[in-house]
């Protein structure tokens, strides 16, 4: 597949971009990437979940770029206004004094450096070498948002929602394999099933008892 | 000069969507701003006159039109006060959560005929979802300011908007449901015609989902007879006991935001959006292009204040529930009530997949294209 | 590589996500301090399986996971959500019994 449209200047730079996509990609990133290093670092627990928020709003911002606006919304409405209401929840029934921080010493926070870097150093470089097949493709703006419509379908398999291709590190065949006969549906029934006995489960398990030791 | 005209298109073509969009946020924003602006007076007026009084005359002339501007004016020259036992990045960070949240979601609400910042395919969706985040505003704010009144306010509203926002996504469902598409500007165009058309006579449950979803809508946005986070009787004020000058007015622009935001969504789902409901074409194509754009933005802006003023309108009209009342509402009547109107909505969709009276939009003399497409890719 | 956005810048990001958040396991003495680590784990996936979506292509150029991506992106959300829970229910008994939350004091089934 051709790489995107290059302009007639050449060159590398930010003005030979065919759109904004790049801008947005170091902006939604920086704030990700920044937030995510900032939960890291951060001492006091709720400071430490508004960063986790931040990073969360990134990683929509980055799928709403991507074409992806359903998972986008998805993050938003169940990770963010949800799963971490629930966390910040339960910093707040579990803080034990206004604004407590609880540090680890100057030898902990050195070989953490250490082995956080080595292991992105590690992920790194196995992205360098990695030769996945076709050149990856630039970003432009000809790729059009994935609609709900399609993600339906494929839910119910219609075989019509995205073409079949050849998967790559499958027996090699000439025509394309067929996907699934199954569709998406009965996973999504399941795991909606199994959301709803885990937070049931975890309801019973966090009400409210005697404390050991302790008078009511 | 046609070569410094085609020198500046070709240098700034490659930055023409990101000018259009800060064009777009800005009147977006400025929207808002005015909004609040209106809302604010129209509360004022609107509570004077239940309660057999006045309200502002004074400033502005006789209906005290400017009487906002100057409160506007002298919020912004207060004092800013911080408590010491405050977070202080929390409680700073708070209000531009609850802002953001609040803004985002105008971004996909269409005022007119493809009058609308982004088309979202998914526009309703979305909209529920930044919605979603404006909680962490208030929670923020409540934690922030380091006293015990905003600490509960926060808490109470932080478990109330979230169990609301669940028959709320339910009864959205219904009219999308109908409809076949997420997309608010294609709803919008599916109601064109007489009033009939509109999605609240197209069949009973409907009907009832547009009453269950606007007082779902008043509770997610705090509102009496649910703002038990701002209960001036009980709790000083809530999470914004603290805040005073300009973060209390960005918290307000937030709120009276997000109050239109969720009006305008009714309006699109089941009130026919920009369509006047009396003329049996659509305006923005049979009359010249943008006045039929005008007038359809002011129909969608007459509807969608009068759904706010209708929530003015409760608020000073019932008393205030009790927390335990508000949660029992959510889940013991409103959330069955929302799941049966679903399963309803759903059976008349098998039963009558075109509607039971042949009333829907029809392909005539006023649109060459015939119907507008029901589903889209 | 600056204007260039290809599926490894999205990759790298999401190598950056998943080593705080493995950082951010091992180093905190707050368990919900924990617990958000695995949430940012979590979320260096999604983010790994919506760049692929996007991105992958089999030898014809033609898309490959365009929808699987995103459709095990929104299984992975519901399931952060149902193991958050789980976890926060935890660390709830834990405080009852313990009256903290710092993991270093988790230690009645040591040696």
């Amino acid at each position: 597949m051709a790489p995107g449209r290059l302009s007639p200047g050449g060159g590398m730079g930010l003005m030979d971009a065919e759109s904004i996509q790049p801008i947005l990609f170091w902006i939604l990133a920086g704030v990700t990437g920044g937030c995510a290093i900032a939960v890291v670092l951060a001492q006091n627990i709720v400071r430490c979940a508004v960063w986790l928020l931040l990073t969360l709003g990134g990683t929509s911002g980055i799928f709403f770029l991507l074409g992806a606006d359903f998972v986008g919304a998805a993050q938003l409405l169940i990770y963010v206004g949800g799963t971490l209401v629930l966390v910040v929840f339960g910093v707040m029934l579990t803080a034990q004094g206004p604004f407590i921080t609880m540090k680890i010493g100057p030898a902990e926070w050195a070989v953490a450096t250490t082995v956080g870097l080595l292991l992105y150093a590690v992920l790194a470089a196995s992205l360098w070498t990695w030769q996945a097949g076709p050149p990856n493709e630039r970003m432009d703006d000809s790729h059009h948002s994935l609609s709900s419509t399609v993600l339906g379908e494929a839910l119910l398999n219609v075989d019509k929602a995205t073409p079949r291709s050849n998967l790559a590190g499958m027996p090699d065949s000439a025509q394309a394999r067929p996907r699934k006969q199954m569709g998406y549906l009965l996973p999504f029934e399941i795991v909606s099933v199994h959301l709803l006995v885990v937070l049931i489960g975890a309801a019973y398990l966090a009400r409210a008892k005697r404390r050991r030791g302790v008078a009511i | 000069m046609s070569a410094f005209f085609s020198w500046l298109s070709e240098s700034w073509s490659y930055y023409w969507p990101a000018i259009i969009a800060v064009i777009a946020a800005f009147l977006l924003i400025t929207f808002m701003l005015l909004g609040a602006i209106f809302s604010v007076w129209l509360e004022r007026k609107v509570s004077a006159r239940i309660q057999d009084r006045l309200g502002p005359t004074r400033v502005g002339g006789k209906f005290g039109w400017l009487q906002t501007l100057a409160d506007g004016l002298k919020l912004l020259v207060k004092e800013d006060i911080i408590p010491t036992s405050a977070d202080h990045l929390l409680f700073r960070f708070g209000p531009y959560i609850a802002l953001v949240g609040s803004f985002l979601a105008f971004v996909a609400l269409p005022f007119g005929d493809n009058v609308v910042a982004e088309n979202l395919n998914i526009a309703v969706f979305y909209m529920l979802a930044v919605m979603s985040t404006e909680i962490f505003g208030v929670i923020l704010a409540g934690y922030g300011s380091g006293s015990k009144w905003a600490l509960f306010g926060a808490m109470r509203e932080a478990a109330q908007v979230v169990s609301y926002e669940v028959p709320m996504a339910i009864c959205v469902l219904i009219p999308v449901i109908v409809a076949g598409t997420m997309n608010l500007t294609t709803i919008g165009r599916q109601q064109t015609g007489m009033f009939w058309n509109w999605y609240l006579f197209h069949d009973p449950f409907t009907f009832c989902a547009f009453w269950t979803y606007f007082t779902c809508a008043t509770a997610s946005c705090k509102r009496a007879p649910f703002d038990l986070a701002e209960a001036e009787s009980e709790l000083v004020a809530g999470f914004h006991t603290e805040y005073s000058g300009f973060r209390w007015l960005i918290l307000f622009m937030a709120e009276y935001g997000s109050m239109f935001a969720v009006s305008g969504i009714a309006t699109l789902l089941f009130l026919g959006g920009w369509n006047l409901g009396i003329l049996p074409f659509e305006l923005s194509e049979t009359w010249l292009g943008w006045v039929g754009n005008l007038i359809n933005v002011v129909v969608f802006l007459v509807k969608g204040f009068l759904l706010v003023f209708v929530m003015m309108w409760v608020r000073w009209t019932l008393p205030r529930l009790r927390i335990d009342q508000v949660m029992m509402t959510c889940l013991k009547y409103l959330l069955p009530i929302s799941c049966a109107l679903m399963l309803g909505v759903s059976v008349w969709q098998l039963i009558f997949p075109g509607g039971v009276l042949p009333l829907g939009p029809r392909p005539g003399w006023w649109n060459a294209a015939g119907a507008p497409a029901m589903v889209g890719h | 590589m600056i204007a260039d956005i290809s599926l490894n810048h999205y990759l790298l990001l999401g190598a950056l996500l998943f080593v705080c958040g493995a950082v951010s396991m091992a180093t905190k003495r707050n368990a919900i301090g924990v617990l958000i680590g695995v949430e940012l784990v979590l979320n260096a996936a999604n983010i790994n399986f919506v760049a692929l979506a996007r991105f992958a292509r089999d030898a014809q150029g033609n898309p490959v996971f365009e929808v699987e991506g995103q459709i095990f992106a929104l299984f992975i959300i519901v399931l952060a959500a149902a193991e958050a829970a789980i976890a926060l229910a935890i660390v709830l008994n834990f405080y009852n019994n313990h009256m903290t939350v710092d993991v270093d004091t988790a230690e009645e089934l040591k040696g």
